[in-house]
């Protein structure tokens, strides 16, 4: 077994019948690769399943988020529904993680923000050609967007960032094994990646 | 020659004359973070990531003369704190979107936040909307990446004799511009055998059609911290 | 050309015996504020009045230099009884003439009236105002007509210099400047005999002094007036320091939104040339020494020695790192001193009257006294002289006479943009170097900003951040980039786009902005930001958790409504409203459309109290307008 799984093993066993740590997960305006990066850890998830439970996330399909010990938030914040569901996540969620380039910068689709929303509409839904029916939609379903695509940490309190595009599994691991053994998760300089 | 020291975090560093103690510092394989220092340009003191505390007050050690008996504080938690208060802030004010950056792995900027384990950008983003010059045959021109170190200017004005390039406007309007009549790079003498084409920190000066030459994960800073490569000699690219 | 010291004083003589000993003078400040009021236009009549009248002969009618009660400009000062006259228009003119300079009559309504209104005082000493100040460099001000430097001789100018000429080798004055104890007045505080050493035995033949008037904190106007109001003891100090230091040119920087101090510096730099006070052979000593005056273009970092150094040399002014300081590498790399203002018109008092002299006014280590500019919500406006270690209090209350309007003092912001906001219950601290530092604010060069209970704190904060933004030079990081970031931090907040973490953010960018900038801009930077959150956290934290503004301040906090019961339908507020947001007609009540109101405040201001008809509210939301059908106002005094 992973020394860390090991240890994480152990320190549940101190503590027998410990409930376990409710995790809830999303993707705002991210490609879903950090929650990839996220399963690479592989057969750690076994592990990792012992010690804690899925609430809102791709895993479990709950659509809403309730109240969670750690929410993992990939992506940036594009549009009013994002910001809906990133103000629920840290009403709900003690400690909330930022991860990837995105969430903690913007990334790939704050590379908008130099253009005016309305010219970017303007391109991709009415002048673009193969349009069956041109138009920038309207349904009231939809969200809205915002003007620029900001970072989690300038909407709410972000407790901790894993930086990274997407951070690795190794990451990811380690950061989730500090948290849950009680360490407050250490930035090793040699880890710590944007790209 | 030298004969006199100076005490860096409880080292001892030899300095010569009229050394400072970022150079004496390098000179005795010690890393003190910086940006806008090159060992061949006349120091600028404007980054102040290099900062220490000397006897007390916060100095730019790329500007301070080494002086014997002083004792110099370097890798403290405050210190430290203070640093990457700066990088944090200069990641901000630009547009330092590392996965789509082709310096990424051999940005100083970003090997230097890695050094001081910054993990976020802390501020508000600025999301900076500038033009970039492509007009250059050889390079190209991202002032949205500048964090106006001023290492061109130096590198070009007193090594390349040439003065391409300028720092203009004041305080947050301050931007880097190029000497030519229409402003452009194209229209100046720079060339790719300039120093200037080789002193940019960040990816603000980029050479073209070098794109991915070396495969992101085996860079200059992915292979060997910035504390590592930078610490004094010949700089490394 | 006077050669000597005895051709000196044979001179001043010579100025002395042609006074008459009964004429009368009138003074008029010609200060930069005063002649906005009308001064000039006073003077004129002044002259043509007394001609008509056929007492030219007896009277002499001077525009003089600033005495610093600018709230109650023009003044008018008549010797040799002293009477003072305030707030004097060209209407008067007629009645000073024919009344007090003729019949040595006093004009009632001109004379200071004190808070009992029946009270009136005649002379200019007794004016509450100046009676609690120490007036040893603004109070000759009004006796000397700037443009004329026989003035300045008359009271014994150029004295000091003479004395360090013929009787002081270099090193003992110096010491006589070491042992006066005087710190930098330009806001370093920097003890000034220990920076003339430093340049006097930096190696070098060629050396330069520098006047530093580049003052451009917003409202302050200390250097201003001395340089407008006394020019010359500026240039005494200026070549005694020369001559102490060894050099042989020297600079005036003067900021060119400064004209009148401009011209007048010229003048008595040409007159002083003439008389043989400037140039070569000063007075025949063989000591050689020539000024010239510098335009600055007005860029706050300028006043920064080694940016100011840079600007003169003709480059973008920017501040370097320091060491080598200028005393050693100044100006085109030669030892060079500079210093400010007030600090060189202090030089010839040290000397004529000596180190311990100087040394009885003040306290500790801050000797001496200080030209403050009393601004803001403050009765008396205008320049004060205090020793140091006045209370704040008296300075406010005494000299100041308080706040007007019957409202409550809130704070007091001393040392220009990057002072600190003291409150109430600091007001009792000795206005000194290090008892200002000890509550968060500074000296600096002698801003003095009072601020009432209708001020926000965080707005001023914000206002201040916003002006040392957009005058950073952007050279260094911590300073460019922190202010920007303090300055977007600020703004949210006062806009009610604060959020949680906004305080601890903005201390945290304060730390480094304020350790880490290369120059003092940078550095002191943060006080404003530091103190209003030390002393009114209460407030920041009512803009970003409530969204209210305290002091109904911040315009994007602040709504307007028309209580449909207390309102009379006078019209007084719909026609002051310049956006025509509020609509009614007489016997209609007003009503305010959100939508439109601009929250200028107008119709909150011109609502008479007894009605009060116009609410604010800050916080929370403003009821809805009362229906159409219920706006007709029924007459209740008739219906009685």
């Amino acid at each position: 077994m992973n020394p860390i799984a090991a240890d994480l093993k152990s320190a549940d066993m101190d503590t027998p019948r410990k409930p376990k740590v409710r995790i809830a997960t999303t993707s705002l305006a991210g490609c879903f690769g950090c929650h990839m990066s996220f399963l690479d850890i592989d057969e750690r998830l076994v592990a990792l399943l012992e010690l804690v439970e899925f609430d809102r996330s791709p895993l479990t399909d709950i659509k809403v988020c309730g109240p969670c010990e750690i929410g993992i938030i990939e992506g940036g914040v594009c549009n009013a529904e994002n910001v809906h569901v990133l103000r629920t996540f840290r009403e709900q969620c003690t400690t909330l993680v930022a991860i990837g380039a995105c969430a903690i910068n913007g990334g790939l689709p704050a590379q908008r923000n130099h253009l005016p929303l309305a010219t970017l509409l303007q391109e991709v839904y009415t002048t673009r050609p193969g349009l069956a029916h041109g138009g920038i939609p309207n349904d009231p379903e939809l969200p809205l967007p915002l003007h620029k695509v900001h970072p989690l940490h300038e909407v709410v309190k972000v407790d901790y960032f894993i930086p990274g595009c997407p951070p690795s599994a190794e990451v990811i691991w380690t950061f989730l094994s500090d948290l849950l053994a009680g360490r407050a998760p250490a930035s090793d300089r040699r880890t710590i990646h944007f790209d | 020659m030298s004969d006199s020291c100076f005490s860096l975090d409880g080292a001892s560093i030899a300095f010569a004359a009229g050394q400072t103690i970022l150079q004496a510092a390098m000179d005795a394989g010690h890393y003190i973070p910086h940006l806008c220092f090159h060992p061949e340009l006349k120091p600028h003191g404007s980054c102040k990531v290099c900062s220490v505390r000397v006897d007390g007050n916060m100095m730019a050690s790329c500007t301070t003369p080494a002086r014997q008996g002083m004792k110099v504080e370097s890798a403290t938690t405050e210190v430290d704190d203070q640093r990457r208060a700066v990088v944090q802030m200069l990641f901000v004010e630009g547009n330092h979107f590392c996965p789509s950056c082709e310096q990424s792995g051999r940005c100083k900027l970003q090997a230097t936040a890695y050094e001081l384990q910054m993990t976020s950008p802390h501020f508000d983003h600025f999301f900076p909307d500038r033009a970039v010059d492509a007009s250059h045959p050889d390079f190209l021109l991202d002032f949205n990446r500048c964090i106006l170190c001023s290492l061109c200017v130096r590198a070009s004005r007193d090594v390349d004799q040439k003065a391409v390039f300028g720092l203009a406007g004041r305080g947050i309007g301050t931007r880097l511009i190029v000497n030519s009549e229409s402003g452009r790079l194209g229209d100046s003498d720079f060339a790719a055998t300039d120093k200037a084409a080789q002193v940019c920190p960040v990816g603000a000066i980029l050479r073209k059609r070098q794109g991915f030459n070396v495969p992101i994960g085996q860079r200059t800073y992915d292979v060997a911290p910035i504390r590592e490569s930078d610490r004094g000699g010949p700089e490394k690219r | 050309m006077i050669n000597s010291l005895t051709e000196l004083e044979q001179f001043r003589q010579g100025i002395l015996s042609k006074k008459d000993p009964d004429g009368i003078r009138v003074s008029v400040c010609a200060g930069a504020g005063c002649l906005a009021s009308g001064a000039g236009k006073i003077i004129a009549a002044l002259n043509e009045e007394i001609e008509k009248q056929g007492m030219q002969d007896r009277v002499l009618v001077k525009g003089t230099g600033c005495p610093g009660f600018c709230e109650r400009g023009p003044i008018v000062v008549i010797d040799p009884d002293e009477i003072c006259y305030l707030q004097v228009k060209p209407k008067d003119v007629a009645a000073i003439v024919s009344k007090t300079l003729k019949e040595k009559k006093l004009i009632d309504r001109l004379l200071y009236a004190g808070p009992g209104k029946d009270e009136k005082t005649v002379r200019e000493a007794d004016i509450p105002f100046y009676k609690n100040q120490e007036r040893n460099i603004i109070g000759n001000n009004i006796k000397i007509d700037p443009k004329c430097i026989d003035d300045y001789l008359a009271l014994d100018g150029y004295s000091a210099l003479a004395k360090v000429l013929f009787q002081m080798a270099p090193e003992q004055v110096v010491d006589e400047v070491k042992k006066s104890n005087l710190r930098g007045r330009g806001g370093g505080g920097f003890p000034t005999g220990i920076k003339w050493d430093a340049a006097r035995n930096a190696p070098g033949d060629t050396k330069y002094v520098i006047v530093n008037a580049d003052e451009g904190d917003p409202g302050a106007f200390m250097d201003r007036a001395v340089l407008e109001g006394n020019p010359h003891s500026i240039l005494e100090g200026l070549i005694i320091g020369a001559y102490a230091i060894g050099a042989h040119e020297g600079y005036v920087y003067v900021r060119q939104e400064y004209p009148l101090a401009l011209e007048n510096v010229g003048i008595a730099i040409r007159q002083a040339e003439e008389y043989g006070l400037l140039g070569s052979n000063i007075l025949g000593s063989g000591f050689d020494f020539k000024v010239k005056v510098h335009r600055g273009a007005g860029a706050f970092v300028c006043g920064e020695e080694t940016a100011l150094l840079l600007s003169l040399e003709g480059k973008p002014g920017e501040p370097r790192a320091r060491p080598p300081f200028p005393a050693t590498r100044g100006l085109w790399g030669k030892p060079t001193n500079i210093n400010n203002v007030e600090t060189w018109a202090n030089i010839p008092l040290i000397v004529n009257n000596g180190a311990d002299w100087f040394n009885q006014f003040g306290t500790g280590k801050s000797k001496g006294t200080k030209i403050f500019s009393l601004v803001g919500k403050i009765k008396n406006t205008g320049l004060v002289e205090v020793p140091m270690g006045v209370t704040l209090r008296d300075i406010v209350y005494k000299i100041g006479d308080g706040i007007p309007g019957g409202k409550k003092f809130k704070a007091v912001q001393t040392g220009g943009p990057a002072g600190g906001c003291i409150p109430e219950e600091h007001l009792d601290i000795a206005v000194d170097y290090d008892e200002l530092a000890k509550v968060g604010a500074i000296m600096g060069s002698g801003g003095m900003i009072v601020m009432d209970e209708d001020t926000c704190m965080v707005d001023v904060a914000r206002y201040f951040i916003n002006f040392l933004a957009q005058e950073s030079c952007g050279k260094c990081s911590p300073c460019r980039e922190g202010l920007k970031q303090m300055q977007r931090i600020l703004t949210n907040i006062t806009e009610g786009n604060g959020k949680e973490g906004d305080i601890e953010l903005l201390e945290e960018l304060a730390m480094s902005t304020g350790s880490a900038s290369l120059c003092a801009l940078g550095r002191t930077a943060p006080n404003p930001v530091l103190s209003t959150i030390r002393y009114f956290r209460h407030e920041y934290e009512a803009h970003i958790r409530e969204k209210r503004c305290p002091s109904y301040s911040c315009e994007k906090l602040v709504s307007y409504y028309i209580d449909p019961q207390a309102c009379t339908a006078c019209l007084l507020c719909l026609k002051n409203c310049a956006t025509d947001a509020i609509s009614g007609s007489r016997g209609q009540i007003h009503v305010i459309d959100q939508a439109k109101c601009t929250r200028c405040r107008s119709c909150y201001d011109v609502c008479p109290p007894h009605y009060g008809a116009v609410l604010r509210f800050s916080g929370e939301s403003v009821p809805e307008p009362i229906p159409v059908e219920r706006r007709t106002l029924v007459e209740k005094s008739k219906a009685i």
